[in-house]
C-alpha cells in the first residue's frame, strides 16, 4: 500500500490554514468568519494526525480528538455571540460590532 | 484641689469637642452654656487651686503633674506633665478669668452669626491650647500649645472666611508667625543637642553650669528663642500681621490679639530667663526690640481711622513695653504689665466692639461720635480702658504698670537714658492716640444712630473688667506710693529680681511727676486737635509733609510694602523661573512620551474584528520566523 508522503500532507494542511486564515480576514459576515476557523482548526488536526502517522505514535491522534472537542466548544459559544449580535444589530457584519470600542 | 489642674486645659478642650461634634444639633441657648460655661468651670477650678496655691504654697513652690509620657525616642522622652508655679499661675488665671468674660460677651455678640457653635468651639480649643502652652513642663509640650494657639489664630482671624480679604489676612498672620516658630523650632533642636532633654526646669538648671555668659551657643539659643517670640508677640521686625488679624470677630481681637496668644513670646521668655540671662546680647536686643516697636507701633496708632487698628497697633506698642521691661532683666515688672494689660486691653477691644455691633459693623471711627450718651456703659467702661492705657497716674491699674517699667528703663543695670526716653516718648504718643480714639468715637456729633441696644451679657464682663482696669494696680505700688510688692513677691521664688543701678526715691516721683504731666499734655493735645479744632489736622494733612507722614503710618511705616519687596515678589519670580527648569523639562518629556505611545496604540484599536484578526495573523508569523529561523 502506497503511503502519501508527508510533505503532501503537510502541504495539504498549510494550504487549508492559508485558506481559513485569508477567509478569517477577509471575510465581513461572521458566520463565515467562524467557518474559517473550523477551516484553519481542521487544518492544524490534520498536521497533528499525518505527524502521528510518521512516526507512529497515538499522540497525534489524541491531539485531533482535543481540537475536535474544543472546536464543539468554540462554536457553541461562536453560534451564541453570532445570535446575540443578530439580535442586536439584525446584521451579521462585523463593521457593526466597531462599536463595541467606542 | 490642686490635683485636678490638668481638668483646667481638658475643659475647655471637652467643650470644643462637644461643639464640634454635636453644635449643629444644638440650639442656640444650649451653646453658649456649654462655650462659655466650660471656660468659666476653668476659671472657677483655677481660682481655687490659686487660692489654696497662695495660702498653702507647696514644697519648692511649685507643682508638677505628670499625666504620662508622651513619647520616648533617642533617650529623650518628654512627658504630658504640668508645672504650675507663680509665673504659670498669672498666666492661666487671666487666660481663664479674661477669657470666660469674653465668651459670655461673645454669646451675645455672635449669636446672630450662622457659624455661632464653630465660633465657639474654636474659642474653647484657643483657651485649651493657651493653658498647654502655659503650664507645659518641657518646651516640646509648650511647642505643641504654641502652634495650637496659633492654628486657632489663623481659625479665628478667618472666621468669615467668605470674604477673601479675610482669608489672605489670616493666611500672613499663620504665614508671618511661621517664620518666628521655626526660629524657635531651632532654637529647640539646639536645646536637645545640649541637653539631651526639653524640660524646662532641668534645662534652667543644668545652663549655668555647662554655659558660660555669652557663650556663643547660649546666645544663639536666646535669639532663636526671640525669634519666635518676636513672630508670636508681633514685634519688630515681624509685627506686619496683627493689624491685618483684625479682620476677625471683635471678641477674637479681644481674646487672641490682645490679652493671651500675643503675650505667648512674653511668657517665653520670661520662663527660659535663665538662657535670657546668659546671654546678655539678647537681653539688650530684646530691649531695643521692645523701645523700637513701643515707638514705631505708637507712631501708627495716632492716624489710624479703623477703631479696631488703632487698638492693634497699641497692642504692639503695649507688648513693646514688656519685651523692654523683659529685656531690662525686670521679669515682674513684664509680667504685672502682661496682666493688667490684659485687662484693660480686652476691655478696650470689647467695647470696640460693642460700639461696632451697635452701629452694624462700622469700623470707621470718623464715622461714629457722640456715642456718649447713647452708648452710657460702654462709654463709662471704655473711658476706664482708656484711661489705664493712657496710665493717668494714681486711679488707673495702667499707671502703676507701665510707671514700673519706665522706672526701670531709666535705673536697672541694662536700662539707659536712651530706653527711657523712647518708653517716655512712647507714653505720651499713648496717651494722644488713646484719647484722640475716645475724643473721635464718643464726643462730637453723631454721625451714625444706634441700631442695636446692647444686653447684659456684654455690658456686664465690660463693668468687671472696667474695675479691674482700675484697681488692680494697687496690688503693686512703687517706692513713692506705699510700696506695696504683692505681686512681685509672688513672683520672687520663679524670677528674680531687678538689679538696680542708680536712682533713688527722689529721682524716681520726679520722673513719675514728669510722665504723669505728659500723660495729660497728650490729652490736651487729643482735645485740641481732634475735637476743639479739627482742621488743624485736616490743614496739616494737606501739606505735602502731611500727607507723606499719614500715609506712611497709616500703612504701619510701609513695612509690608518693603517685605513684599524684598521677600514677597522676588519668590514670586524665582518660582516663575524655577517653573520650568531642567528637571520640569525631563518630567514633560516622560509625559508627552506616554502620551505620544497612548496615541499610537489606541489607533490599532480601531473596532474592526478583521483587523484584529490580521494583527494576530502577522504576529503568529513574526514569531514563528524569529524562533525558526534566528
Amino acid at each position: 500500500m502506497n503511503t502519501i508522503p508527508i510533505e503532501h500532507a503537510l502541504l495539504l494542511a498549510a494550504v487549508l490554514f492559508s485558506i481559513g486564515l485569508i477567509g478569517v480576514v477577509s471575510r465581513k459576515n461572521v458566520i463565515l468568519m467562524l467557518l474559517s476557523v473550523e477551516i484553519m482548526l481542521n487544518a492544524a488536526g490534520l498536521a497533528f494526525v499525518v505527524a502521528g502517522s510518521r512516526w507512529i505514535q497515538p499522540d497525534g491522534q489524541v491531539m485531533f480528538i482535543f481540537i475536535l472537542s474544543m472546536a464543539a466548544a468554540e462554536v457553541s459559544v461562536g453560534l451564541a455571540l453570532i445570535l446575540q449580535m443578530f439580535h442586536l444589530n439584525k446584521s451579521v457584519d462585523t463593521k457593526t460590532l466597531g462599536k463595541l470600542c467606542e | 484641689m490642686i490635683n485636678y489642674l490638668w481638668l483646667v486645659p481638658v475643659l475647655p478642650l471637652l467643650g470644643f469637642l462637644i461643639l464640634t461634634f454635636w453644635g449643629k444639633k444644638m440650639s442656640k441657648k444650649t451653646i453658649p452654656f456649654v462655650g462659655a460655661g466650660s471656660v468659666g468651670l476653668a476659671a472657677l477650678l483655677t481660682i481655687i487651686i490659686g487660692v489654696q496655691f497662695l495660702l498653702s504654697p507647696p514644697e519648692g513652690n511649685f507643682f508638677n503633674q505628670k499625666l504620662w509620657t508622651w513619647m520616648s525616642v533617642g533617650g529623650m522622652s518628654p512627658s504630658i506633665a504640668f508645672h504650675l508655679d507663680a509665673l504659670s499661675l498669672v498666666f492661666i488665671f487671666v487666660i481663664t478669668f479674661v477669657g470666660f468674660l469674653i465668651h459670655v460677651y461673645s454669646s451675645e455678640y455672635m449669636l446672630g452669626d450662622e457659624g455661632f457653635a464653630r465660633f465657639m468651639s474654636f474659642m474653647n480649643l484657643f483657651v485649651s491650647s493657651m493653658l498647654i502652652l502655659i503650664l507645659a513642663d518641657n518646651l516640646a509640650l509648650m511647642y505643641l500649645g504654641w502652634e495650637g494657639v496659633g492654628l486657632c489664630s489663623f481659625l479665628l482671624i478667618g472666621f468669615w472666611y467668605k470674604d477673601s480679604a479675610n482669608a489672605a489676612a489670616a493666611r500672613k498672620a499663620f504665614i508671618v508667625t511661621r517664620i518666628g516658630d521655626t526660629a524657635m523650632a531651632l532654637g529647640l533642636f539646639m536645646l536637645i543637642v545640649n541637653f539631651n532633654t526639653l524640660n524646662i526646669q532641668e534645662i534652667l538648671h543644668t545652663a549655668p553650669s555647662q554655659w558660660s555668659v555669652g557663650s556663643s551657643t547660649a546666645v544663639w539659643v536666646a535669639f532663636l528663642l526671640l525669634g519666635g517670640a518676636v513672630g508670636k508677640s508681633a514685634q519688630l521686625p515681624l509685627q506686619t500681621w496683627l493689624p491685618d488679624a483684625m479682620a476677625g470677630p471683635s471678641p477674637v481681637s479681644a481674646l487672641i490679639h490682645a490679652a493671651t496668644m500675643v503675650t505667648a513670646g512674653v511668657y517665653l521668655i520670661a520662663r527660659n530667663h535663665v538662657l535670657f540671662e546668659l546671654a546678655p546680647i539678647a537681653m539688650h536686643a530684646i530691649a531695643i526690640i521692645g523701645a523700637a516697636t513701643l515707638l514705631m507701633a505708637g507712631f501708627a496708632a495716632v492716624v489710624q481711622s479703623d477703631i479696631k487698628r488703632v487698638l492693634a497697633y497699641s497692642t504692639i506698642s503695649q507688648i513693646g513695653y514688656m519685651f523692654l521691661a523683659l529685656g531690662l532683666g525686670a521679669w515682674a515688672a513684664g509680667i504685672f504689665h502682661f496682666m493688667i494689660h490684659a485687662f484693660f486691653k480686652a476691655l478696650l477691644f470689647l467695647g470696640a466692639g460693642a460700639v461696632i455691633h451697635a452701629l452694624h459693623h462700622e469700623q470707621n471711627m470718623f464715622k461714629m461720635g457722640g456715642l456718649r450718651k447713647e452708648l452710657p456703659i460702654v462709654f463709662w467702661t471704655f473711658l476706664a480702658g482708656s484711661a489705664a492705657l493712657a496710665a493717668l497716674p494714681l486711679v488707673t491699674a495702667g499707671f502703676y504698670s507701665k510707671d514700673a517699667i519706665l522706672w526701670y528703663a531709666w535705673s536697672s543695670v541694662n536700662g539707659n537714658i536712651y530706653l527711657w526716653a523712647a518708653s517716655f516718648f512712647g507714653a505720651f504718643i499713648t496717651s494722644i492716640y488713646t484719647f484722640r480714639m475716645v475724643f473721635i468715637t464718643f464726643w462730637g456729633k453723631m454721625k451714625t444712630h444706634v441700631h442695636t441696644h446692647l444686653g447684659n451679657a456684654m455690658q456686664v464682663p465690660l463693668i468687671i473688667l472696667a474695675v479691674l482696669s482700675l484697681l488692680a494696680g494697687f496690688i503693686e505700688t512703687p517706692h513713692s506710693l506705699g510700696h506695696i510688692t504683692i505681686f512681685a513677691d509672688l513672683l520672687s521664688p520663679v524670677l528674680p529680681e531687678v538689679q538696680l543701678n542708680h536712682g533713688g526715691e527722689y529721682t524716681e516721683i520726679i520722673l513719675q511727676i514728669v510722665t504723669a504731666l505728659t500723660g495729660f499734655i497728650g490729652i490736651f493735645i487729643a482735645w485740641h486737635f481732634w475735637y476743639k479744632k479739627p482742621a488743624l489736622v485736616y490743614n496739616f494733612k494737606q501739606t505735602s509733609l502731611g500727607t507723606f507722614l499719614h500715609g506712611f503710618w497709616l500703612r504701619g511705616w510701609d513695612f509690608d510694602r518693603f517685605y513684599d519687596g524684598l521677600f514677597v515678589q522676588p519668590f514670586i519670580r524665582l518660582s516663575q523661573i524655577n517653573k520650568d527648569d531642567i528637571v520640569d523639562q525631563l518630567n514633560i518629556g516622560i509625559a508627552n512620551l506616554v502620551n505620544w505611545l497612548h496615541n499610537v496604540l489606541k489607533k490599532t484599536q480601531n473596532g474592526n474584528i478583521r483587523w484584529y484578526a490580521t494583527g494576530l495573523a502577522i504576529g503568529l508569523i513574526l514569531t514563528l520566523t524569529i524562533v525558526l529561523f534566528l
